[in-house]
C-alpha cells in the first residue's frame, strides 16, 4: 500500500509499504479515505518531539471504510464508513470512563505522560497513522463513529481533531455570556476555537496572529475580530488597552510550541532546544488575561518543559485548564452543530493533494504558502 | 498503597466542608471516584510482544495495545533503550531521545543506500513548493548565501 514514510525533519516521502495486520482481538483495519495534514504534524516534522523515529508513518485525523475486523469486534462490520477520534482509548479504564479519552491508561506503554495517538511518534505510542491508504486502528468498538449518511465526508473528516479540539478549546475557557474572548493562533484550531467560542455567548472574540491571510480568513470564518501581532508595539499592552485596561475575561492558547513573537522564547525554545518549544503565546495568554480569568490551552507542548510566567498565574489568581481533547466525548454534540448547520468545518479545507504528492503538501502548510489553511490528502486505493 | 492512618475518618472535622460542586474538571471530566480504585480497572485481552518496545519507568506493566512501528535499532536504537532506563521526569530520558532522533536521521540516509536507492532530499522536502508560491524569498536566500561566501573568500585571500 501507499503510505507516507517519515525520513528526518522537513523530509517525508509517500512510498510502498507493507500493509498493516491486525495485532489485537479488538482491531479494525480502515481503508482511508481522507486524511489531513494537523499543525501537530508539523511539530513532528520539524523534529520537535523526542522519540519521533525515521520509518513512521504519522496522520491522526483520518475517515475510511473498515476492510476487516478482530475476533473481539462486535459493534463495527465490515463496509462501515467511519470517522475516526484521532485518540486512542480503550473506554474502560478510569480515565476513560470519566470521559477523558485523550488520558486513556491502556494505550501507550511509551509514556504516562500523554496517551495513545495514531502517528504521533513513540511518546505518544508508536501506533502507524492514517496518512496511508490502508490502517491499524485498535479498540475498534469504541474510538471510530460511523459517519451519519446524511454527513458530508469533509465535514467529517474534519470532526477526527480539529473540530472538537477548537470546541474544547472554548468549553475549556468556562465562557459567561458577555465575556471577551481572545485566541492565539489563527491555524485551522485556533479558527475552529473563535468559531466554537461562540456557542458560550461571549460578547467578544479576539483572534491574534501574525499571518495577513489566515487573520482575513478567521475575520470572515469566525466572526471575529482579528490582528496581527507584528504590527503591535507590545501584544499584551494592546490586550489590555482593548479590554479598558482589564484584561481578557478568556485566554486562549491555539498555537503551541511553535510560537514566533519573542526573541528569548524563540532561541531558548526553537535553536537551543533548552524548553520544549517556544511558549510565547502561552506567555501572552498569561500575561493577557484578567486577575481570576481563566487560560485554556491546547496548543501542543512536549516534554520535559516550557518557561512560562508561573509567579503571575499565582498572583493574578489565574485557573489554566489544558488537554488533549477528548474527541469521543464531544462528538454527539458535534455532529448535531453540524447537521443543524450550524458549524461548517469543511469551510476551513483550502487544499486537496493525492496521498503521492504529500512532501509538497507538508511544505505547503509549513511555510504557510499559497494562503493554505487545511489540506487533506486523497489515497487512492482502489481495491 | 494503604493509607498511614487507618482511622483518619475520626480526626476532627472530617470531610465537614468537602463540597461536591467544587471540581474544576468540569465538565470536561465526569468525575466518579473512581480514581480512588488506582488502576483495578476492567482491561480488555493483551495484545501479543511481537516487537521490541520500550516502556516509561511510570508503568508496572504494558498497555493493553500498543504501536509496532519502527522497533529501536542501531545505533539510535542503544540510545533510545538508554533513555528509557530513566523516567520521563529526567532530562536524561528526553535529550538522549532527540540525540537519537538526529542519528536515526543519517541512520535512514544509510538504509536507503544499502537498497540501493538514493533518496531524492529536494523533493522529500517539498522545495518545488517553495520555488512556486516563495521565490522572491528563496532567490533572497541565494544571494545572500552567495553573497556570505564571496565576502568570507575574498577575506579569506586577503589574510593569505
Ligand atoms: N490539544 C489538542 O487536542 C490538539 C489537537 C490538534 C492540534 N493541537 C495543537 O494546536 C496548535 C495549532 O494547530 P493548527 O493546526 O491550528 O496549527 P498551525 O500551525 O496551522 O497554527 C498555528 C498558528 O499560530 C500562529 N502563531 C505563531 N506564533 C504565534 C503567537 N505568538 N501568537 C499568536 N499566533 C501565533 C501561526 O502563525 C499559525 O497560524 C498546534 O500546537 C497543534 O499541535 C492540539
Ligand atoms: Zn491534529
Ligand atoms: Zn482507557
Amino acid at each position: 500500500m501507499l503510505a507516507m514514510n517519515y525520513r528526518g525533519p522537513y523530509r517525508v516521502r509517500a512510498e510502498q509499504r507493507p500493509m498493516p495486520e491486525i495485532l489485537h482481538p479488538e482491531d479494525a483495519i480502515v481503508r482511508v479515505t481522507r486524511t489531513c495534514i494537523c499543525g501537530s504534524d508539523l511539530h513532528l516534522y520539524h523534529g520537535m518531539v523526542p522519540d519521533t523515529r525515521v520509518g513512521s508513518t504519522f496522520g491522526h485525523e483520518f475517515t475510511g471504510i473498515v476492510e476487516e475486523v478482530g475476533p473481539l469486534v462486535q459493534k463495527l462490520k465490515v463496509g462501515d464508513q467511519v470517522l475516526v477520534p484521532f485518540n486512542i482509548a480503550c473506554g474502560k479504564c478510569n480515565f476513560c470512563k470519566q470521559g477523558l479519552y485523550g488520558n486513556c491508561h491502556e494505550s501507550n506503554p511509551m509514556a504516562t505522560a500523554v496517551g495513545g495517538i495514531f502517528g504521533y511518534s513513540h511518546t505518544a505510542g508508536g501506533f502507524n497513522g492514517g496518512q496511508a491508504e490502508y490502517v491499524r486502528v485498535p479498540y475498534a468498538d469504541f474510538g471510530p463513529t460511523v459517519i451519519p449518511p446524511q454527513m458530508d465526508p469533509d465535514d467529517a473528516v474534519l470532526l477526527t481533531d480539529v473540530v472538537p479540539t477548537g470546541y474544547q478549546a472554548a468549553e475549556m475557557g468556562g465562557i459567561k455570556e458577555g465575556d471577551t474572548v481572545v485566541v492565539f493562533g489563527a491555524g485551522p484550531v485556533g479558527i475552529m476555537a473563535a468559531r466554537c467560542a461562540w456557542f458560550f455567548g461571549p460578547s467578544r472574540v479576539i483572534i491574534i496572529d501574525h499571518v495577513d491571510y489566515r487573520l482575513e480568513f478567521a475575520r470572515n470564518y469566525a466572526h471575529c475580530e482579528a490582528y496581527n501581532f507584528k504590527e503591535m508595539a507590545d501584544p499584551v499592552v494592546f490586550l489590555k488597552k482593548a479590554t479598558d485596561w482589564y484584561g481578557a475575561d478568556v485566554c486562549i492558547d491555539c498555537v503551541g510550541c511553535e510560537a514566533e513573537g519573542n526573541t528569548l522564547q524563540t532561541f531558548s525554545g526553537r535553536v537551543a532546544l533548552m524548553q520544549a518549544g517556544a511558549a510565547t503565546a502561552l506567555q501572552w495568554a498569561i500575561n493577557s488575561v484578567k486577575k481570576g480569568g481563566i487560560v485554556s490551552v491546547v496548543g501542543v507542548y512536549g516534554p520535559p518543559f516550557n518557561l512560562v510566567p508561573f509567579g503571575n498565574i499565582l498572583n493574578k489568581g489565574i485557573t489554566v485548564r489544558a488537554n488533549q481533547s477528548s474527541v469521543k466525548r464531544l462528538l454527539p454534540r458535534l455532529i448535531d452543530h453540524v447537521m443543524a448547520g450550524r458549524l461548517n468545518p469543511k469551510g476551513l479545507i483550502t487544499h486537496r493533494v493525492p496521498l503521492e504528492e504529500i512532501s509538497d503538501a507538508y511544505r505547503l502548510f509549513s511555510s504557510k504558502l499559497d494562503n493554505c489553511i487545511k489540506t487533506v490528502l486523497i489515497p487512492s486505493a482502489k481495491h | 498503597m494503604k493509607a498511614k492512618n487507618e482511622e483518619y475518618k475520626n480526626i476532627p472535622g472530617w470531610g465537614m466542608d468537602a463540597d461536591p460542586e467544587n471540581e474544576p474538571t468540569y465538565p470536561m471530566k465526569n468525575y466518579t471516584g473512581d480514581d480512588h480504585k488506582r488502576i483495578n480497572y476492567e482491561r480488555s485481552e493483551q495484545q501479543p510482544q511481537t516487537v521490541e518496545i520500550l516502556m516509561s519507568k511510570e508503568r508496572p506493566v504494558i498497555t493493553r495495545v500498543f504501536g509496532t512501528s519502527a522497533p529501536p535499532s542501531g545505533l539510535s536504537g542503544v540510545i533510545r533503550r538508554y533513555a528509557f532506563q530513566h523516567s520521563e521526569d529526567r532530562y536524561r530520558h528526553w535529550v538522549p531521545l532527540i540525540l537519537a532522533d538526529r542519528i536515526n536521521m543519517f541512520e535512514g540516509l544509510i538504509d536507503d543506500i544499502k537498497q540501493g536507492r538514493l533518496p531524492n532530499i529536494i523533493k522529500e522536502r517539498g522545495l518545488a513548493m517553495e520555488w512556486k508560491y516563495n521565490r522572491t524569498n528563496v532567490i533572497k536566500k541565494a544571494v545572500e548565501l552567495a553573497a556570505t561566501g564571496i565576502i568570507l573568500y575574498a577575506l579569506f585571500k586577503r589574510k593569505k
